[in-house]
């Protein structure tokens, strides 16, 4: 049984997660990732001036104080890519330590110098703390969520354009810079809501690590949406899980290690893009052009005999394919376990009529495939997959028909 | 005062102070301008906050605050970030900036946490990661030669001299791979080995300037400064003085600056850097924003004067040499606009064209010499593209109004030559002799 304030804090981080992944996916999309990183850096003065400007510290004085600061870094960052010679990293580089800087110099001088009990919780908005975090806090999480929600599910379309191909839009007459300011700006606030919990330094993970991780898994933006929310969401929880009961360590690192875990899984483990099942993919395929080029090699020996099966050796295969011993036999074992071929008692194989007819098809698509990349090479050029065997599904049957007109087969 | 006296003012805390913060900065910004340079000032970002873990791991074994193994472990995790963003980037098809953010979030994290947990037995906390360890420095020394220094010093020296020793040795190589990497594909150079041989000592300079500002604001010093050096200067060497310059200066200046504000070095340090790159950002003799404003101010002034000079020179070709014209004329001579209002009083101080008191404005001599090259420029180049161009007569003024101000004297002369000293111009108008 959890207790209403730990309730409180697992509402909030998860909903300020789900809040990063959702809107930090058009952000990562967009290859803007590390701008929230800077943006977080560079709020730390305001909202030590937030402190300042009231005495006290008061959650919305001082957001407000960030939110400007933040957003005034990102402008210089602008400012200093527009009009001098210095570039994106660099501009980046300098906002975000020279802020940081002068976040760190006015936080020492609250620390030495403010009065009154409350000085001391504001340290942790470097590494980020939860356990504070109280029912208000929760609302102005929920209210910046809703708010992204709504705007992602009004402009849906229009973010859509404008991640993908800001050109076009612009070109197609949507205002293509407003659409990127808003982006912006809701990248900015959920930047802003998230310091507290999650702190200056490591904000920028919350954007990126669900965001990224949900892009292994798809191809498709509404479900990426989908999948980093949920990522976000299950991040922010565990993570503050993981921070209470281990004694009071910072939430932000541990919400940032329990992301990169999952990040870690996804890009093993998901289910096209993922390393594993990238390399198991690349394993398929290599043993799919050996069972071919062992066909039409075999093929290619056996055809002026057509169509008697004539045993061909094993020593002129090895030589045609350029295998080593140990991969031929591997390859002619298989292809009898698929009763392609049959072994014959010298040391020969020959085909199995199956087999034949297999050889007859990958050595039909081979040499229409030869055919047309010395014919119309700059058509071939434009053909993403070479297989064998599709080239009827690939080419119009009319080319189909012309390519085996000159080569009379 | 004799060399042991000088020496011992390493036993006052400021000093001590000055010489750490100095030398880690300028390792840090002479490698810096290969970061900035090549594009890859975020890359640098990634590895100051990632040698996080490899400082904590260092202090677990080596137990200390200045064993060698935190520069062990630290330029090792510094090379593995550039390894797994690299690795993320080529392999796992991710955006770069996108493998950037989860390397080196991911890796500070684990070094915040390893901290927290272990760093209460090894006199390090989280305070550590942010100002760095420089209040201890004066506090913590050795005796070299019958000197006291700061034990910190031997260390960043040491990275300090290897660092120089490694731009020394491969300045070719760094040069041609900072500026061309494709050329230094083609001609042989391993490009890859000498990426990652960099990386390696910005790593080792990082995890040096550790002890001095921390892992966080380390950054400032990998980026200000040399920005700075290239606001200065269009050479790679110039621009490293530049930077090492501006690094040892903000050390200088962050020390006295605490000593008044008593905020702690590590944040002054960037903040001074800062302060510097904001008077280069404006005032750099070429690429300074307000420099580059005046230039161009000045030359807007300038071409204004020389309409001015140009309408007075015409004035008196027609009328009267000595009535000049009235200063509304002037005015409109010069165009609209506020700098038109300059264009009279940059003539005057110039002693190009006087005004006597309410009479009419009149050129000088060397007025008059200056305004007759400059119509010669105009007329000349009417002629030229009467010949060669096949434009209606109207359309000759336009081009050589705007084209006179940048004509010089050897143009001029290559004109007259191709023209074969033409006495006039398309429009019947003499061209006026060359001014001596």
């Amino acid at each position: 049984m959890i207790g209403y304030n730990t309730a409180v804090v697992l509402a909030g981080t998860s909903l300020l997660g789900a809040n990063a992944g959702l809107i930090g996916s058009f952000a990562v999309l967009r290859r803007r990732a590390l701008l929230g990183d800077t943006l977080a850096h560079a709020a730390l003065p305001g909202l030590c001036l937030g402190f300042l400007a009231l005495g006290h510290r008061s959650l919305p004085a001082m957001l407000a104080g960030a939110l400007a600061s933040g957003v005034t870094g990102i402008a210089i960052v602008a400012v200093l890519r527009r009009f001098t010679r210095i570039k994106d990293d660099a501009a980046l580089g300098i906002v975000l330590s020279l802020s940081f800087g002068l976040g760190l110099a006015l936080l020492r001088w609250i620390q030495t110098s403010a009065t009154g009990g409350s000085k001391s919780g504001i340290a942790n908005y470097i590494f980020g703390t939860a356990a504070g975090m109280i029912a208000d806090d929760v609302k102005l999480i929920a209210g910046v969520s809703l708010f992204s929600l709504l705007a992602v599910l009004l402009f849906y379309k229009e973010f859509r354009l404008v991640t993908f191909d800001a050109g076009f839009a612009r070109v197609q007459g949507w205002p293509a810079t407003l659409l990127d300011f808003l982006v912006m700006a809701l990248v900015a606030a959920s930047v802003i809501v998230g310091l507290p919990a999650v702190g200056v330094v490591l904000t920028a993970a919350l954007l990126i690590l669900p965001a990224a991780a949900a892009r292994l898994w798809t191809e498709r933006l509404g479900f990426m949406l989908l999948l980093a929310a949920v990522f976000g969401a299950a991040i922010g929880a565990s993570g503050t899980a993981f921070s209470v009961g281990m004694g009071g360590l910072p939430t932000g690192p541990l919400i940032v290690l329990t992301g990169a875990a999952v990040f870690l899984f996804s890009l093993l483990f998901a289910n096209r893009r993922g390393v594993v099942a990238r390399l198991a993919a690349e394993r398929n395929m290599r043993q799919r052009v050996a069972e071919q080029t062992l066909l039409r090699v075999m093929f290619e020996f056996s055809e002026a005999d057509l169509p008697a099966r004539p045993p061909v050796a094993a020593a002129a295969l090895a030589r045609s394919c350029a295998w080593s011993p140990a991969e031929l036999e591997r390859q002619l074992r298989r292809a009898v376990a698929l009763s392609w071929l049959e072994p014959m008692a010298t040391g020969a194989w020959r085909f199995t009529s199956s087999g034949l007819d297999q050889a007859t098809r990958v050595a039909r698509g081979y040499r229409l495939w030869r055919a047309l990349l010395t014919e119309q090479p700059e058509a071939a050029s434009l053909m993403s997959e070479l297989d064998l065997e599709a080239i009827d599904r690939m080419l119009p049957a009319e080319t189909v028909r012309e390519l085996e007109a000159k080569m009379k087969l | 005062m004799n060399i042991p006296h000088l020496l011992s003012l390493f036993d006052t805390p400021a000093i001590s102070t000055i010489a750490v913060a100095a030398v880690a900065s300028a390792s840090c910004s002479m490698l810096g301008c290969y970061l900035v340079l090549r594009r890859m000032s975020l890359l640098g970002d990634a590895i100051s906050h990632a040698v996080l873990p490899g400082i904590a791991l260092g202090f677990l074994i080596g137990g200390s605050t200045t064993s060698a193994w935190i520069f062990v472990c630290a330029a090792g995790v510094g090379l593995l970030t550039t390894l797994l963003v690299q690795a993320l980037t080529d392999q796992g098809q991710i955006a770069e900036d996108s493998s950037l953010g989860v390397v080196f979030t991911s890796l500070f994290a684990l070094g915040v946490v390893m901290i927290a947990i272990v760093g209460p037995r090894v006199d390090l906390d989280l305070d550590c990661v942010l100002y760095g360890l420089l209040e201890l420095v004066p506090l913590d020394t050795v005796t070299f030669f019958g000197i006291e220094i700061p034990r910190a010093l031997i260390s960043l020296t040491a990275v300090l001299v290897l660092t120089m020793v490694f731009v020394a040795l491969f300045w070719k190589e760094l040069k041609i791979v900072s500026f061309d990497p494709q050329l230094a594909d083609a001609m042989g150079l391993r490009a890859a080995v000498v990426h990652y041989l960099l990386m390696g000592m910005v790593a080792l300079a990082v995890v040096a300037a550790f002890n001095a500002i921390g892992s966080v604001l380390v950054l400032a010093m990998l980026v200000v400064p040399p920005v700075t050096g290239h606001l200065l200067s269009d050479r790679l060497g110039r621009m490293m003085a530049w930077a090492v310059a501006a690094a040892v200066a903000s050390a200088v200046l962050a020390t006295v600056g605490d000593a008044y504000l008593d905020v702690g070095v590590a944040p002054l340090l960037p903040l001074m850097s800062g302060a510097l790159f904001i008077v280069a950002l404006f005032f750099a003799p070429r690429h300074g924003l307000i420099t580059r404003l005046w230039h161009r101010l000045a030359l807007a002034v300038r071409i204004k004067a020389e309409d001015v000079m140009a309408a007075l020179y015409r004035a008196e070709e027609t009328g009267d040499a000595a009535a000049g014209l009235a200063w509304r004329r002037c005015l409109a001579a010069a165009g609209r606009g506020p700098l038109a209002w300059l264009a009279l009083p940059q003539l005057w101080i110039g002693g190009r064209a006087r005004w006597p008191a309410g009479g009419q404005v009149q050129l000088t001599e060397r007025g008059r010499e200056a305004a007759r090259s400059l119509v010669r420029s105009h007329r000349l180049w009417e002629a030229y593209l009467g010949e060669h161009f096949e434009l209606p007569l109207d359309h000759l003024h336009a081009p050589a109004e705007r084209i006179e101000h940048y004509i010089g004297p050897s143009l001029r002369e290559q004109l007259a030559r191709e023209l074969a000293g033409p006495g006039t111009d398309p429009h019947g108008k003499q061209i006026p002799p060359e001014a001596r």
